[in-house]
């Protein structure tokens, strides 16, 4: 039949027209638009990870500021806590030291006192001792004014002395 | 009268190509251009046409004693033609080209007044039959074997049909690239973003299962043969001019498709694609059948394609005329509804089946090559 048999001419063209037509597409339309495709397609792929990246990284940041956020708050109650016990610490000794320093004067006082007590205690018993004196003698000279009280107590000292 | 031929030849070559562009582009104004164009080639043709029109009218009177003949007019309208049929009696006169045992010839189609007439070319009186062109002798006699040695190569319809399609694809795609250089590493725009979603179906949907990562090197190929395919399925629906040309529903066509198919499947099979055709893994007594059967399977897998892409084609047309012609086998214009809607409908199939045949073509291509370029699995 007519129809399914091959046109030598039809062949020629076609054949001819194809081969042109595919270097040509392929020199002038595929090859620029096969490239253009690729590298949209590895631009959009690279920007996309570039965003992943740059997402985690902020994520990784936010987690770092954070944890130095909660290091700084702890070393911060840290220190505020040194800072207290310092204080107390301070304030502690300083009182310890005053209450020593006191003891220390009141004990330096009393002694003071005592001696000062002492002192007086002695002159007291100077004075004591000496006005006894003096009132003996008097007493004493008083007595032995005549010879017959001196003979009687003589007289009395030596029966003292025989009877021991 | 050699020059003169050749002078039209070229004219109308120019002519053509002038008319698509203006297509392509400017349908509004295509019937004003047509017009023009087909004063133009009467100008340049005068006696050819001028014999035409008075010889045509009492040709249009025996048609009208003829019996309508629906499957001869079918025939005819999916066969190739010399001449470009616009409306009426105008049509425009193609270039015939002709390679004989003598030499070329090259005259205008116009000159042999719709087969009236026989042209004395340089070397032989030539006559046309039925759109055959055969050597003839003084007295008419059919020259056999200066015929049967002869080869047509003319710028048929169907030749034209392809040249306004690759015209059409030149234009489409290198703009379409250059749009790309223009909005580098941006996304696409306008008639770009059209054509974007279609190569990247090619690409992902097409080579990239089949091929896998080698798709690369074939992708020109297996774009241009999409595309082509699918164009001239499109432009062949187009009832009139500039379509109208049943060029992939032409057995030629396919059949240069297909061989060109099978070249490059063969020419890129590797050392495991032949192995498994003439070392099968089967046992030795049985090469004799296996080796035979795996050669078939190579020459049957681009022959499928041929006759697919040609039946499919043809029958849509088959169709399509066939319902146009019940109007006329009928001889009543209340059948004419029925006729329209039925045909609106076809169009519309035909339509899905124009993507569809370039789809499947392309897929098969893609599928052949990459079971030649595949890398041995071991798993047989």
């Amino acid at each position: 039949m007519d129809i399914v048999t091959p046109s030598l001419g039809l062949v020629f063209w076609t054949s001819i027209s194809f081969l042109l037509l595919l270097f040509l597409l392929g020199k002038f339309a595929w090859k620029p638009i096969m490239k253009a495709l690729d590298d949209r397609e590895r631009s959009i792929e690279d920007a996309l990870s570039a965003a992943e990246k740059a997402k985690d990284e902020l994520a990784r940041l936010n987690n770092e500021s954070e944890l130095l956020l909660k290091e700084a708050r702890a070393e911060r109650d840290l220190i505020l806590k040194e800072a207290k016990q310092l204080r107390d610490n301070t304030i502690a000794d300083a009182k310890g030291l005053a209450q020593v320093e006191a003891n220390k004067m009141i004990e330096k006082a009393k002694v003071e006192i005592d001696n000062q007590k002492n002192a007086a205690l002695a002159e007291v018993k100077n004075q004591v001792a000496t006005l006894s004196i003096d009132i003996a003698e008097k007493v004493l000279r008083k007595q032995l004014e005549d010879k017959s009280k001196q003979e009687n107590l003589v007289a009395d000292l030596l029966k003292e002395v025989k009877l021991s | 009268m050699r020059r003169s031929g050749f002078f039209t030849k070229k004219l109308n070559s120019f002519l053509m190509f002038s008319a698509i562009l203006c297509f392509s582009y400017l349908p509004s104004f295509s019937n004003e251009v047509e017009k023009h164009e087909v004063n133009h080639t009467e100008n340049a043709d005068t006696a050819a046409i001028s014999h035409a029109s008075s010889n045509t009218d009492s040709s249009h009177a025996e048609h009208g004693e003829e019996k309508f003949n629906a499957s001869e007019l079918i025939l005819e309208h999916i066969a190739d033609s010399h001449d470009w049929h616009l409306w009426g009696n105008t049509s425009i006169h193609l270039p015939i080209l002709l390679y004989t045992d003598k030499g070329f010839e090259c005259f205008s189609s116009g000159k042999f007044n719709h087969g009236h007439d026989k042209v004395a070319g340089k070397h032989y009186t030539y006559a046309i039959e039925h759109e055959h062109i055969e050597i003839v002798g003084e007295n008419g006699e059919v020259n056999e074997e200066a015929t049967k040695s002869m080869i047509d190569i003319s710028i048929t319809k169907n030749v034209m049909s392809m040249f306004i399609s690759m015209v059409l694809l030149l234009l489409i795609f290198t703009s379409v690239a250059s749009s790309y250089k223009k909005r580098e590493g941006k996304a696409p725009k306008g008639f770009q973003s059209l054509i974007e979603p279609i190569i990247i179906f090619v690409r992902d949907d097409i080579a990239k299962p089949n091929l896998g990562y080698k798709y690369a090197r074939f992708m020109p190929f297996l774009l241009t043969i999409f595309f082509f395919i699918w164009i001239n399925n499109m432009i062949g629906l187009v009832p009139f001019f500039p379509g109208g040309a049943n060029l992939t529903g032409n057995i030629a066509f396919t059949v240069v498709m297909g061989v060109i198919t099978f070249f490059v499947t063969n020419i890129n099979g590797n050392k495991s694609y032949w192995k498994h055709i003439f070392l099968p893994d089967v046992p030795w007594w049985l090469y004799p059948i296996m080796i035979p059967v795996e050669i078939i399977g190579v020459l049957s897998k681009p022959f499928a394609l041929i006759v697919r892409l040609f039946a499919n084609i043809t029958a849509g047309h088959i169709i399509v005329l066939s319902l146009i012609c019940l109007i006329f086998i009928f001889k009543t214009i209340m059948i004419a509804p029925v006729s329209v809607g039925f045909v609106l409908f076809m169009d519309v199939l035909e339509m899905l089946v124009a993507f569809l045949q370039a789809f499947i073509f392309t897929m098969l291509t893609a599928l052949f090559i990459g079971t030649a370029v595949a890398e041995p699995h071991g798993d047989h």
